[in-house]
């Protein structure tokens, strides 16, 4: 049964245009000239129309104007013009040729899809156009017995998108912006601030479609309230902000889960932009999309050339500017910057890992996909150590490296997210070396007597020298590790196999007052 | 022309946009003069062009009643109402 969306349209090339229903019963084809059955069919079409009188409608639909005018000129009668396809796909035609029967309410009682020969002679007949009235002008015999006939253009994915987007029944609700006709679409999107500095896609209903796709859920449906502007960041808005980013539609649930999981209060996004620091977040990407998308998690896995992990990040970052109110000079009043602002995306190669991958660790199962949200100020900073031989050796040098975090003096003053490449994965597994055996070495070699702590001539950093006063020397003797807590060191593997240069992010204000690590599944955005 | 989709909160007007430009010059031609001296001059000047050069355009003249202030809304709705196009001159 299908539902006849009333209509009017103009005959190619004149003005006159012609309503759907007319108090008249019909009889509606739809037909486009570079589909072959349609051509074969049009001689009987033409017949059809003759033969229908002031009993019934008979009209034939183009698809394309300049198609109609060659079956015009050659076949002697007129088409209305549907090249908008709006009616084609109002009306959800698939397969042309397709005959559509109303009654003289515009209501449907029978249909022909393609062509079979006996099923249009029956139709001929029953419309009075049997065969005497049809003798000279159609020989049946020459018509084959069946086509199939051809795609609707209106059904073509692309157009589809686009018709989609613009029918009554559109689910998108932003405000449409029309970017003047002499207006440069990306001078335009730069001009009225919605860019990180790059170029963006610009975001088209039907490119918004698209990415709509890549998620069952409700394009109104809000996804979170978006710092420091508190905007309602709805699936739609986000996929405005994704289309801009150059994501695929496939990479859409995890830009959607990590929105989720900044957005959230621990995590504290409007902290991580407004700070003076230039804190930034990082997202790893556990479980199976890692593989679907193609993200990059071995070589170069922290650097560019892979979209999944560049667009993810930065569509991200775009929703918070765009959608959250988040622009420096603005809200966001890093006194450097960071490179990481425009996008810190990767996955971690959980298959050459000898341990417990991120999510798992952080009570997910591990066939679950997720984003882990961190907050890092710096990094990926390189841990250098090609000549150590053992777990022991190697784990110290992380630890006198991750020392100088901040200030080598501060400790207890935030957290880090190790990225360990394979090259070190196999030196710390060949000694049996667990993450926890790694996090205890790294806390005991960076841990200092509290009097090496103190701030002095050298530097005022770490604990101020009141806070000595009145200490007997067992208590400045006491000895403090680099991080509160050892589950401030994060870790995961990532990189090609060959170089011994392990990478640490250094957070930022951690703990309440500043950002804690959120995880989210990123299943439920499918 | 190119739609886009808003990616903000929408909270802001999208800045304003030049109106698209027709490609032939004909129909009514206004000239808006915002009463500030010597704006008149310009205006004059221009409008004999136009007529040596596009005699068949029609020409017509309105004025603010001062420069000082925006135009009136009936003279705004006026000139809407009456022009395909719209020439003011500022002066100084």
């Amino acid at each position: 049964m299908r539902n006849l969306v009333p209509f009017s349209l103009e005959l190619t090339d004149a003005q006159t245009s012609v309503s759907f229903p007319a108090r008249r019963p019909s009889l509606i084809a739809f037909v486009k000239e570079d589909c072959p059955t349609c051509r074969e069919v049009m001689p009987v079409l033409g017949a059809l129309r003759e033969a229908c009188g002031d009993e019934l409608d008979c009209l034939v639909i183009g698809q394309d104007r300049g198609g109609n005018r060659m079956l015009m000129s050659k076949h002697g009668f007129s088409l209305l013009d549907d090249s908008s396809l709006k009616v084609s796909f109002a009306w959800d035609i698939e397969t042309v040729p397709t005959l559509v029967r109303a009654d003289a309410q515009g209501r449907f009682t029978s249909e022909l899809i393609g062509f079979v020969r006996d099923e249009w002679k029956a139709l001929a007949a029953d419309v009075g156009a049997g065969d005497d009235t049809l003798e000279g002008r159609v020989d049946w015999s020459k018509l084959p017995a069946w086509r199939p006939g051809c795609g609707s253009k209106s059904a073509d994915p692309i157009i589809a998108d686009r018709l989609r987007a613009e029918s009554e029944n559109s689910p998108l609700r932003a405000r449409k912006i029309e970017i003047g006709q002499y207006d440069d679409e990306f001078e335009f999107m730069f001009d009225q601030g919605f860019s990180d500095g790059l170029p963006l896609i610009p975001p088209t209903p039907e490119r918004v479609i698209r990415m709509l796709a890549g998620t069952s859920r409700d394009p109104q449906d809000v996804v979170a309230e978006v710092p420091p502007n508190l905007g309602p960041a709805t699936v739609e808005k986000v996929a405005i902000n994704a289309v801009m980013a150059g994501c695929r539609p496939e990479y859409f649930p995890v830009v959607l889960a990590a929105i989720e999981a900044v957005c959230n209060e621990q995590y504290n996004i409007h902290g991580v932009m407004a700070t003076t620091m230039g804190a930034s977040p990082v997202l790893v990407i556990n479980g199976p999309i890692r593989h679907r998308i193609g993200m990059n998690m071995k070589l170069g896995a922290l650097g560019q050339g892979n979209r999944a992990n560049a667009t993810i990040g930065r569509a991200v970052r775009l929703a918070v500017r765009n959608i959250g109110g988040a622009k420096p000079g603005g809200t966001e009043r890093s006194t450097l910057g960071n490179p990481m602002k425009f996008t810190m995306c990767f996955a971690e190669w959980e298959e050459r890992s000898p341990w417990e991958p991120l999510h798992v660790e952080r009570g997910f199962r591990a066939e679950q996909s997720v984003v882990t949200a961190y907050t890092a100020s710096s990094g990926p900073a390189l841990m250098v150590d090609q000549d150590s031989r053992t777990a022991s050796q190697l784990a110290g040098s992380f630890g006198l490296a991750l020392e100088s975090i901040f200030a080598t003096k501060a400790h207890y003053a935030t957290d880090t997210l190790m990225v360990i490449v394979p090259e070190h994965v196999d030196t710390l597994k060949r000694d049996g070396y667990t993450k926890a055996d790694i996090r205890r070495r790294i806390q005991a070699v960076s841990s200092r007597p509290i009097s090496a702590l103190l701030a002095n001539d050298i530097s005022a950093t770490g604990f101020k020298a009141e806070f000595a006063v009145g200490k007997s020397e067992a208590e400045l003797a006491r000895l403090i590790p680099k991080f509160r807590r050892d589950e401030d060191i994060m870790i995961v593997v990532a990189g090609s196999e060959a170089g011994k240069f392990s990478g640490a992010f250094h957070g930022w204000a951690t703990g309440a007052i500043g950002s804690v690590p959120v995880s989210k599944a990123i299943d439920p955005w499918m | 022309m190119t739609l886009i989709l808003d990616p903000t909160d929408e909270r802001v007007p999208v800045a304003r946009q030049i109106t698209p430009r027709p490609a032939e010059l004909k129909g009514r031609v206004s000239f808006l003069d915002i009463s500030k001296p010597r704006g008149n001059v310009l205006i004059d000047r221009i409008e004999e062009l136009l007529r040596s050069k596009h005699p068949s355009v029609e020409v017509q003249r309105f004025a603010k009643p001062t420069f000082t202030k925006p135009a009136p809304d009936a003279l705004r709705a006026e000139i809407r109402e009456r022009s395909d196009f719209v020439i003011e001159a500022l002066a100084d």
